[in-house]
């Protein structure tokens, strides 16, 4: 596919890994955090870790929707689903997310629910539009790439009169978590025996397609306030790689920027046409607890009361039911970069993709099902 | 979770759908984030929805610096 394939080039990315070697110095150590589940994915996937010198360290962040679904929200979609004539759609990860004592969306269906997995909200749309006698709910995650659909699905459905749909809005925002995690000194030095670097992360790779939307203005704090780089990257591994050469480069001259590596889809305005639709359909949360990080002020969306009609949340005085996660999983921990997924001992024993324990190991984007996909044999000498 | 593909525009639909080509795949597509699409258009679909449009020189000049970049690894370190 054109657009893809030119950016996982191998030779260009051991060029890169070349020049990343030379340019980076001995003294010093690189940990750059990526935030996004889709970097996480690719630096896996890729085995771009390997191509890195030992000096620098890429650290996964909290950027995946599913990871950081609160729990007792997750088990208020598994409640509702169980009520009758309802029909829950959600997108294919969530369905398989741990809630209480591992029960999730897909063991519900299996109980009788009637859960469905979709490509598209759109997709709800028309299942809601096709059966008017059954109460159609979409299960709405994600970080601002995501929301801006679910606002133009709620402005079709408002415009249509679509009495039998609504949305359980779950939608997160990328800004205040990486505040968040700057915030509080929990950056922690990331046991690997590399020399810790110091305040814990030097450097962010950028969320890719959340910066198609909101730009690359909302992360000037980053470099403003804490001194921090902050690289915008595509998800293919060139990109990732081009990115990691950027940060060294800032770094290495005593730099704090925001730079732009995927300037092929990201303006620095972002997409003016997706954010009025946001702000039109939502309003922030002051409140949201994100399933690793805790209680994060003003770092989620909710549905305007113009649209309560169409938000479930209101429509079935839908509660938060309180959920302990698995004593064992360390998945709190591993959001914040603070742990490892290899440094969890039910890692890729009791808790495995098939049978996840933690929420970072569901989702090809968590840190944990990225590991045991593609990394979990890395150490193991034949 | 925020994956998103590149596609191009093969038909406008009306003013809010699309006909792309994602590597031989056809889909209908929701274009209600973006203003007026061409057909020729390279576009980036998430959930269905195109998220922005795909810039062909931007990508051009990126590869073009990669390029620069990979093949003078050798050379000696900027500043």
């Amino acid at each position: 596919m054109k657009y893809l394939d030119e950016f996982r080039d191998g030779r260009l990315a051991q060029g890169l890994a070349a020049r990343i070697d030379r340019e980076a110095r001995p003294a010093r150590g690189y940990a750059l955090m990526e935030f996004c589940g889709g970097h996480t994915h690719a630096i896996c996937r890729y085995g771009i870790e390997d191509l890195l010198p030992d000096n620098v360290r890429l650290i996964h962040g909290p950027g995946c929707p599913v990871c950081i679904l609160p729990s007792g929200r997750l088990q208020a979609a598994i409640a509702l689903a169980e009520r009758e004539r309802v029909i829950l759609c959600g997108y294919g990860d969530l369905l398989r997310a741990p809630g209480a004592r591992g029960d999730t969306l897909l063991k519900a269906r299996a109980r009788g629910a009637e859960v469905r997995m979709v490509y598209s909200i759109d997709d709800a749309l028309e299942i809601a539009r096709a059966q008017p006698d059954r109460t159609v709910v979409f299960f709405a995650i994600g970080f601002e790439t995501t929301t801006p659909p679910t606002a133009v699905a709620l402005l079709h459905a408002r415009r249509e009169g679509l009495s039998n749909f609504s949305v359980y809005c779950n939608h997160v925002l990328t800004p205040p978590a990486l505040r968040a995690l700057l915030a509080t000194d929990s950056f922690p030095h990331v046991q690997g025996g590399v020399t810790p670097c110091a305040g814990g992360v030097d450097g962010f790779i950028g969320p890719a397609h959340v910066s198609t939307v909101i730009g690359s203005q909302p992360y000037e704090f980053v470099a403003a306030e804490y001194r921090r780089p902050l690289v915008i990257a595509g998800f293919e591994p060139l990109d990732v790689l081009q990115a990691i050469l950027l940060l060294i480069r800032q770094l290495n001259a005593g730099q704090a920027r925001v730079e732009n590596q995927y300037t092929r889809a990201v303006q620095p305005e972002g997409n003016r046409k997706a954010q009025g639709l946001m702000a039109e359909v939502f309003a922030t949360r002051s409140r949201f607890a994100w399933r690793g990080l805790g209680e994060l002020p003003d770092s989620a969306l909710a549905i305007r009361p113009e649209f309560a009609r169409w938000d479930a949340e209101r429509r079935f005085a839908m509660t938060e039911i309180p959920v302990t996660d698995h004593q064992a999983c360390i998945c709190a921990q591993v959001l914040r970069g603070a742990q490892r997924p290899q440094d969890c001992t039910v890692f890729a024993t009791a808790c495995t993709p098939d049978h996840p324990l933690g929420s970072c190991m569901v989702s090809a984007e968590g840190a944990c099902a990225a590991h045991y996909h593609y990394g979990r044999f890395r150490q193991v000498r034949l | 979770m925020c994956l998103a593909i590149p596609a191009q525009v093969i038909e406008v639909v009306d003013a809010e759908h699309a006909l792309v080509d994602m590597s031989g795949v056809r889909k209908r597509i929701s274009t209600a984030l973006l203003d007026t699409l061409a057909v020729g258009d390279y576009v980036i679909v998430h959930v269905g929805y195109a998220l922005s449009r795909l810039d062909p020189d931007e990508a051009a000049e990126t590869l073009r610096l990669i390029a620069e970049w990979a093949e003078t690894a050798g050379d000696e370190v900027p500043g």
